[in-house]
């Protein structure tokens, strides 16, 4: 019989007009991999906010057992204390201080309140090959890339004494192979006798590793599969996740693609920080009207910042190249100017450029197109409200009214805030970085159904993702990015996953 | 994906006006606090407060400071702070001096150097802080010593004054009276209740449009209370201030911008877009907007506002002094955030800005009549800042 680590009992927690948790209950055993599933808003990151004190005891009601004993946790400390340690789905960075002092923030390696460097940088590197970074003890946070900080913080748990590690979404912004050495490492970090609770949109990498799964539905806890006699159907889970079967993960169309629309020509980005530094060599790529492109890639392969320079410029320095709309050079020299020719850029950093986090759902809708909510500068706040209304119905936003702040909801939801942000900005070219990021597989679809719509519209959908299941399900032709430079091509007769890290790998070896 | 997402349980008629409470009850919160005060002071004062000659000095004593926080709402609302705004005041009211006493320059013309100065003034500073991304708390506290020590030059250390008549009559003038009463100011009280009429009307107005569209969320009882209220104390005010000389014409110069930037923070693309950048910079220029455009905007408004409220201070003293306008920056920056602005920026409005400036206005007159020194009055300030910015974050934890 294995022992019960972790009790949740009937656990209630409301928000002004949003009820998030409804009598939730949850049980974890020692030594296992629990995971987590559920729709955007379900409740899933609210339970681990309960969980770890983040919402103070007395802001919820119901009552959490570790360790066999009643805990009340005032706030976070008093968690860690206890060896329960929780990464959230925002990274919690500081951006301007290096990977060692991340780790160590607030449990500083010190004598007598004197920083012993050459200790923290020591039990830094240890860390960092435990959880497989090759970076310097030294580097600072903003110049390593999304996933990099995801497995930092990941050390960073690490250089606690943990027991009950927490993974709120921790796959979401990494390509996969990183995501598969990230659940090799929770599968040995199991072996060390830590116990882990996993949230994840992926049912893919849940199968592989849990051992039971919790579906959390519209907050309340559905019911919680074991999987010790073999895997659990993704088909069940998802069933069980949004209350109905789902026939297809990927909408069907029939491509109807026209001529070529959008180019890019000899493409070249250098760092703006670094001049010297050329990170985008020159490359070229064409979308035909009505056709959904796929830039594939690894982490760090360049693909955010190609679709940044392009995007008025936004990123990088020293610029050169041609972007031709129609056959015709344009200037995309501000993001003005592009917005102006038709072009969108959804980012794949909604927090820090997407959303003014502050403002309500439907000031952030209509931002980068206000003009069409209003007449000679004067906002119209009827018409605005009402965009953002369809909006909200179009992409099933869950909120409580388009007047929320987006701060608040949760991070798929978010997703889909910016997504209509630039719908609404009506685009003719649709440039997407990592668009279902942190969404569920039911919003997915509709996310999906949304981009298949515009293609069919004769819009142009460039879609850069690491999810390589959704480029082959999603596109006409994948284009392969690697170092900065177009590796490979396929069309999507040809793609598949092996072709492209393929394309990827001999790159690599040149 | 359940089809019926965003529908919430039912909630009661009571949760509703709790809930709307709690997400506006900084508004709410301020408006009651200012009357609570005066009536503090109206009854610590025996009345003398409300009497219509010290109501009349209330407002005069006020206006340049309400005109400077209308401006540097934008500037906190936008990210930034301006220090200088009160040397930059003190600054155009010895140029004005300058123009019209010593050099004869018509009113008119002056008036206009003088809030073109201001302008070009506010641009400089802007340049630095939108364009080479100096922080404006280091731009403007340079600026902050700049015009105070330009302004010393310019008057050689003198006070230099009186001004020319009519310029005096932008703060010390009054509406002429077309009907001669002989104790009341007809014209005045009429012209208050007409405004008080003609906005009750268009927040009526407002309302059933937003019903009609249902994006109405404040409850009825409180909406009624809300405007009847403000239209009672509007018509209140003028029929007080027709008692002495009627309305003085800095506050239609007042009054009418408060309206104007309340519509432009609130209704125009302008507005929204500086809320926008307040609130996440980048966003906004991925979203097509050119920040640092906007940011030089803004500080180019200060600089006019403040060059304004320079003039109105210098008529109001009818000298320009080397010690013009010390201090006001404080006043200013402390009415924005007493009045809610966030010092991060993307929070804040032009309404909170206004009662706040008049609950530190009432405080100074009313602290003043009884007698209270000025060492007491600012510790009392300050603790009265503190408080109101506490009771903020307070509630944004909750
Ligand atoms: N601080 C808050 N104020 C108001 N509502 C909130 C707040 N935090 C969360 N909510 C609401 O509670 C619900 C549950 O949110 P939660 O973040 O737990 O969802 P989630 O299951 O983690 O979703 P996702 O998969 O998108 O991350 C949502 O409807 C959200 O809008
Ligand atoms: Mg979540």
């Amino acid at each position: 019989m294995v022992e019960t680590i972790l009790e949740m009992r009937d656990i209630t927690k409301t928000f002004p007009g949003v009820v998030a948790l409804n009598h939730v209950n949850l049980s974890v055993k020692a030594g296992e991999i629990h995971a987590i599933v559920g729709e955007n808003g379900a409740g899933k990151s609210t339970l681990m906010k309960v969980l770890s004190g983040v919402y103070p005891h007395d802001s919820y009601t119901g009552e959490i057992v570790f360790n066999g004993q009643v805990q009340a946790f005032g706030d976070i400390a008093d968690s860690e204390h206890l060896g329960i340690i929780i990464i959230h789905q925002e990274l919690a960075l500081v951006p301007q201080l290096s990977i060692a002092e991340n780790i160590f923030l607030g449990n500083e390696q010190s004598n007598n309140g004197v920083i012993d460097w050459a200790a923290t940088h020591a039990k830094t590197k240890q860390l960092l090959k435990k959880v497989g970074l090759k970076e310097s003890p030294s580097t600072l946070i903003t110049d390593i890339g999304v996933g990099k900080q995801q497995l930092v913080e990941i050390a960073k748990a690490l250089s606690k004494e943990v027991k009950l590690l927490i993974l709120d979404e921790p796959t979401a912004s990494l390509n996969e192979t990183d995501s598969d050495a990230l659940l090799e490492l929770l599968l040995e970090l199991q072996r060390e006798g830590i116990t882990s609770i996993l949230i994840s949109h992926k049912l893919n990498e849940i199968s592989k590793v849990a051992d039971s799964i919790t579906v959390i539905r519209d907050g309340a806890a559905i019911e919680t599969m074991d999987c010790s006699d073999g895997p659990i159907p993704e088909d069940r889970v998802i069933q069980r996740m949004v209350g109905r079967e789902m026939s297809d993960r990927y909408p069907r169309r029939t491509p109807n693609i026209g001529e070529t629309v959008f180019e890019v020509k000899n493409w070249q980005v250098y760092h703006p920080v670094h001049p010297d530094r050329l990170l985008i060599k020159g490359i070229d790529l064409n979308v035909r009207k009505g056709e959904i492109v796929g830039i594939a890639g690894l982490m760090g392969a360049g693909r955010t910042e190609l679709a940044m320079s392009v995007f008025g410029k936004a990123y990088g320095k020293h610029i050169s190249g041609e972007v031709r709309l129609h056959g015709e050079a344009v200037d995309v020299g501000t993001v003005r100017k592009a917005i102006r020719h038709g072009i969108a850029y959804v980012t794949e950093d909604r927090k820090a450029l997407g959303l003014i986090l502050h403002d309500d759902i439907k000031r952030n809708i209509s931002l980068p197109n206000l003009g069409r909510v209003s007449k000679s500068s004067v906002i119209d706040e009827g018409q605005e409200f009402s965009v953002a209304k369809d909006f909200r119905e179009k992409l099933k936003i869950r909120c409580s009214s388009v007047r929320q702040q987006v701060m608040n909801l949760s991070g798929g939801n978010q997703q889909k805030v910016v997504l209509s942000k630039w719908l609404f900005s009506q685009p003719e070219v649709l440039i997407l970085d990592e668009p279902t990021r942190g969404v569920d597989v039911g919003a997915k679809y509709e996310i999906y159904t949304i981009i298949s719509q515009l293609a069919s519209e004769g819009k142009c959908v460039l879609m850069i993702s690491s999810e390589m299941p959704e480029l082959l399900g999603m596109c006409d032709r994948i284009y392969v990015m690697n170092e900065g430079s177009m590796v490979g091509e396929f069309s999507a007769a040809e793609a598949s996953q092996e072709n492209i890290m393929g394309a990827i790998v001999r790159a690599g070896s040149h | 994906m359940s089809n019926e997402t965003a529908v919430l349980p039912p909630v009661a008629e009571k949760k509703k006006y709790t809930g709307f409470l709690r997400k506006n009850i900084r508004e709410y919160a301020m408006f009651l606090s200012l009357i609570v005060i005066m009536v503090f002071f109206q009854i610590k004062t025996d009345g003398t407060l409300m009497m219509p000659l010290n109501l009349t000095n209330l407002i005069l004593q006020n206006s340049y400071i309400v005109i400077m926080a209308l401006a540097m709402l934008l500037v906190i609302v936008a990210g930034h702070i301006d220090l200088s705004v009160g040397s930059v005041a003190g600054f155009i009211g010895a140029l004005a001096a300058v123009l019209m006493v010593q050099h004869n320059v018509p009113v008119v013309v002056a008036t206009v150097i003088c809030l073109v100065a201001g302008a070009i003034i506010g641009a400089a500073q802007g340049y630095f802080v939108a364009y080479t991304k100096i922080p404006s708390f280091i731009v403007t506290l340079a600026g902050m010593l700049v015009f105070k020590g330009l302004t010393l030059a310019l008057l050689d250390g003198q006070s230099i004054g009186p001004f020319p008549e009519i310029f005096q009559k932008l703060s010390s003038g009054f509406i002429p009276d077309v009907f001669n009463h002989e104790t009341l100011r007809l014209t005045s009280l009429l012209i208050g209740f007409i405004v008080a009429l003609v906005l009750f009307s268009m927040s009526v107005r407002q309302r059933l449009a937003h019903t009609r569209q249902e994006m109405e969320e404040e409850p009825a009882a409180f909406f009624w209370l809300k405007n009847v209220l403000f239209a009672g104390i509007m018509v209140y005010f003028s029929f007080k201030l027709s008692e002495y000389k009627g309305l003085p014409n800095v506050l239609i110069i007042m009054s009418l911008l408060i309206v104007l930037y309340n519509f432009v923070t609130n209704r125009t693309t302008v507005g929204r877009r500086i809320y926008a950048l307040g609130g996440n910079e980048k966003a906004t220029r991925l979203s097509g907007i050119n920040t640092s455009r906007l940011t030089f905007y803004t500080f180019i408004n200060m600089g006019v506002l403040a060059a304004l409220a320079g003039l109105v201070f210098a008529a109001r003293l009818n000298t320009a002094t080397p010690k013009a306008g010390l201090g006001f920056e404080l006043d200013v920056i402390a009415a924005c955030f007493i009045g809610g602005a966030s010092a991060s920026g993307g929070v804040g409005k032009v309404m909170g800005a206004v009662i706040g400036a008049f609950i530190m206005g009432v405080m100074n007159n009313g602290m003043s009549i009884l007698g209270i020194g000025i060492d007491y009055q600012q510790v009392i300030k300050g603790l009265v800042l503190l408080a109101a910015v506490w009771v903020d974050v307070y509630y944004k934890n909750k």
